[in-house]
């Protein structure tokens, strides 16, 4: 990846943001490289009993309890198998720490203002509010995710919610 | 220089100082007071004065000024002490309180409660000694030139020369190394305070001050620290003679040295010659023994007060916490390689394996270590309430002796620091409503002054609490009427610790009038509810005429568990082990349906419910019929229930990790923790897993109330009346 980084450091400009991008079956999504912390492999998740189904469970990060999220699971793609190539993306989100489960990460992009697209009215699984808008790269779209709005929203119960 | 970021140390060690004085202050024997202890006070508020000084506190500095003025006339015997005044001294420790927390939060002090403390200070110096305190200072510095060494209590014949000597000549040289001229000010201006200045010269390079005290190296530094660092000082005794008060022990020997080799080490040479004479003269009439003897006891008591200040660091909790995270790391990772290590061939591999078991005890050892950091004892907070019972019983005209028992007994901070609400709410509530007024005790035919006692010790791995009044005790009757009033449903044939649990009910208060101490009907629910959230329970025991007894269970530690690792399907949960009771194999005949599904198993005359883990908890492939699971049988919210689980794995000592940190909080499960292998495991919440159980229950039960089973002809029936 870092081949990559360097190719694309050329065409970095004072606007122009780094996102991770990932696949969720055969869409390309990406999300803010800031907000990375790490990737790891998919191993060793306790279950959490009464969750909602995409709440894979929690897994311990090198001493702290760290949530997974299944994304395939909450887009509702077809094919969700765990298997050698399964990647945790840990992201930090405000003060937490949860790690989201993707079919595979792919490379690093830069992306300037004229490439970032606004997001379309989209249908129910992903709202708009979620997105930050599509990037558009010669043949390829990718969503672009707004991972903070996501993850700490009331649909992924992943936050307590302030009603309880 | 900027000094802002010292305003934090000045803060703590401020408030230190202010908790000390109180304490004092409360200890204070009234008809003897005790030197020491007005010396100690004494000290407290002249090293605030110091600090706010330096900081450009005005209003503290002023405040702390006058106190010390009417505590130097204390000390000195010339203000007699009341009651009143130190009712008035305590105001003013809390006075100096708020003014440093209002510096604390970058505020300005209230300026009319400042006035007002002022005053009243300079009333008790006009009404007791017919002067003016701001006049009064210097004055008294004139009066007794060496106001330290005069409170020494032993005014033997031998004791006498001291003050004397002091006066007469200087002991300590106080250098001052590159000191600017303002600060030079002050710091001189504050060894006045400590004793008399005999002389002082220098540039700004280097200036000395020569001064006559009986104060210690150490105390000095302490003092002038707050304005300079301990580098831009020099401080060297001069003859330190055997008529010193208070010698440290390494001047012991010095004080051996002949006076001519005290005048070769002393530049000002004008003020070290009388004195060293002085001193040699002063103690030549002493019996031989004396200068020898008259040492020991003071030094012992000066060590032991400075050995607390110098063994011990503050530290921020968080680095605290860091470490016991990555000590817990440590053992993880020591018992990952213990697993891998025990696969291995023993005789082969010998050392390895004596490593390992070494490695764990050091582990074991560490950990145990770090974790004691985080113990502190009550006596934190037990120290609070004697103030607190004292200001409340004047307040409610009542007589009440309050007694401290297992103040060493030791309890993690996290705790102790929440638990000070809700026994303050205790405390207060003994006194408003448990014990009675002097005339209603002494017609009770119990002694006038009712007793109060706060005790703690440990309890196996708990901390016991107990808040214990020699009061009326709990009105059954009234409670009962009470309970009515507020709808709740009661009968008379409840148990006594029943109708004691009632007081827990929200909104419950049985005082008769609302008072500004208790009585407005908040405060027991969230009592108890602040103690459940501490993983701890309350008990009450009240007999009527005798007294109440509040005791709260707590764990010693948040921060680790004893956790008895339990196996349902193929996944792995711990329950607390303070919650187990036992466990054992349910026989089909202890086994009783209820109404609807639920079931009671009966062990030993009682029938307790049974908790289903696998169905709790949604566990696929455990073990379903009850005759073949092992009944785990555990108290949770003063509850037993009896819960279904596979196996039981074994018992281990577990770090508790928090859910809620990255994730929420999960329904029937208290924490998290990381097992030998590295995955996690979830500790369960008994009484969370009840209440989810029974929630479960209901929902199946209503869905085949929808759809009626053949099977089950008039389930409606056994529908119990919602």
């Amino acid at each position: 990846m870092s081949e990559m980084n360097v190719a694309n450091v050329a065409a970095v400009d004072a606007d122009s943001r780094e996102f991770l991008v990932f696949s969720l079956g055969e869409e390309e999504y990406a999300i803010d490289i800031l907000k990375v912390q790490e990737i790891r492999g998919y191993e060793n998740v306790t279950r959490i009993a009464n969750a909602p189904d995409f709440i894979k469970g929690v897994t311990n990060l090198r001493g702290v309890i760290v949530p997974i999220v299944d994304l395939r699971i909450k887009f509702h793609l077809d094919k969700v198998e765990y298997g050698g190539q399964t990647v945790v993306i840990v992201v930090n989100v405000g003060q937490r720490v949860v790690g989201i489960v993707v079919d595979g990460v792919s490379d690093v992009m830069t992306l300037t203002p004229e490439q970032i697209k606004p997001a379309p009215e989209f249908g129910v699984t992903l709202s708009a509010d979620f997105l930050s808008g599509l990037g558009s790269l010669e043949d390829r779209m990718l969503v672009l995710v707004d991972i903070d709005k996501l993850l700490t929203s009331e649909e992924m119960a992943l936050v307590e919610s302030v009603k309880e | 220089m900027d000094f802002s970021d010292f305003y934090e140390t000045f803060f703590e060690e401020a408030e230190e100082l202010l908790a000390d004085m109180e304490r004092h202050l409360l200890e204070l024997d009234l008809e003897a007071p005790d030197p020491e202890q007005l010396n100690a006070i004494f000290r407290a508020a002249h090293s605030i004065k110091g600090g706010a000084g330096t900081f450009g506190f005005d209003v503290l500095q002023q405040t702390t000024h006058l106190f010390e003025n009417l505590l130097d006339h204390t000390r000195r015997g010339e203000l007699t002490l009341r009651r009143d005044i130190v009712d008035t001294f305590l105001e003013t420790k809390d006075m100096l309180n708020d003014q440093l927390d209002a510096y604390r939060q970058g505020a300005e002090p209230d300026p009319e409660a400042f006035a007002r403390i002022c005053k009243v200070l300079q009333q008790i110096a006009l009404d007791e000694m017919g002067q003016d305190l701001d006049g009064g200072a210097p004055a008294a510095g004139a009066a007794t030139p060496a106001p330290e060494a005069a409170p020494e209590p032993e005014a033997s014949p031998e004791a006498e020369s001291a003050p004397l000597a002091a006066a007469e000549g200087a002991n300590l040289v106080v250098a001052l190394l590159g000191v600017g001229d303002k600060d030079r000010e002050l710091l001189i201006e504050e060894l006045g305070h400590l004793g008399e200045i005999k002389g002082q010269d220098g540039d700004g390079q280097r200036y000395e001050v020569s001064l006559a005290t009986a104060s210690g190296r150490d105390e000095i530094e302490a003092v002038m620290c707050f304005i300079v660092e301990p580098e831009q000082l020099e401080i060297r005794e001069v003859d330190a003679s055997a008529s010193q008060p208070e010698p440290v022990p390494a001047t012991v020997p010095q004080a051996e040295a002949a006076a001519p080799q005290a005048e070769a080490a002393a530049p000002q040479a004008e003020a070290a010659a009388p004195q060293a004479e002085a001193a040699a003269e002063a103690s030549q009439p002493a019996s031989p023994a004396a200068p020898a003897a008259k040492p020991k006891p003071a030094a012992p008591a000066k060590s032991a007060a400075k050995g607390g200040e110098s063994t011990s660091i503050r530290v921020p909790v968080n680095k605290v916490d860091q470490i016991i995270n990555l000590v817990g790391e440590l053992i993880i990772t020591q018992s990952m390689l213990d697993q891998t290590v025990s696969e291995l061939d023993n005789v082969s591999n010998g050392a390895l394996v004596n490593g390992m078991s070494l490695l764990q005890r050091n582990a074991r050892d560490l950990q145990e270590s770090v974790m004691s950091i985080r113990m502190v004892p009550m006596d934190y907070v037990f120290s609070r309430f004697p103030r607190l019972v004292r200001d409340l019983a004047k307040k409610l005209d009542k007589d009440v002796e309050l007694v401290t028992e297992g103040e060493s007994t030791e309890l993690d901070k996290s705790l102790t620091e929440r638990i000070i609400d809700p026994l303050t709410h205790l405390v207060r509530n003994s006194l408003d409503h448990g014990i009675e007024s002097p005339e209603a005790r002494e017609a009770a035919g119990k002694p006038a002054t009712g007793r109060l006692t706060l005790s703690a010790q440990h309890q196996g791995g708990n901390i016991l609490i107990e808040v214990i009044d020699d009061g009326a005790g709990l009105n059954r009757d009234k409670l009962l009427a009470k309970a009515r009033e507020n709808g709740l449903a009661v009968s008379d044939a409840m148990s006594d610790d029943e109708v004691w649990q009632l007081i827990f009910a929200p909104g419950f208060s049985t005082a008769k009038e609302v008072s500004d101490v208790s009585g407005r009907g908040v405060g027991m629910d969230v009592v108890k509810r602040n103690i459940q959230e501490m993983g701890g329970h309350v008990e009450i025991l009240s007999r009527p005429g005798q007294g109440t007894t509040t005791r709260i269970v707590l764990p010693l530690t948040l921060a680790i568990l004893d956790g008895m690792s339990i196996k349902v399907g193929e996944e792995v949960f711990i329950l607390p082990l303070s919650a187990v009771l036992e466990s054992l194999q349910p026989r089909q005949e202890d086994l009783y349906a209820m109404a609807g599904d639920d079931v009671v198993l009966k062990v030993r005359d009682e029938y307790l419910p049974v908790v289903a883990v696998h169905q709790a908890l949604d566990v696929t492939g455990a073990c379903t019929e009850p005759t073949q699971c092992i009944a785990v049988i555990v108290q949770g919210e003063g509850r037993r229930y009896a819960l279904l689980v596979d196996d039981l794995l074994g018992q281990q000592q577990v770090v508790v990790k928090n859910l809620e940190t990255n994730y929420r909080k999960v329904p029937g499960v208290s924490a998290a923790t990381i097992l030998g292998d590295g995955s996690v495991a979830l500790i369960l919440d008994i009484a969370g897993l009840h209440r989810l159980s029974q929630g479960k229950q209901q929902a199946a039960h209503d869905q085949r109330r929808q759809a009626p089973s053949p099977y089950l002809p008039q389930p409606e029936k056994e529908v119990e009346p919602s």
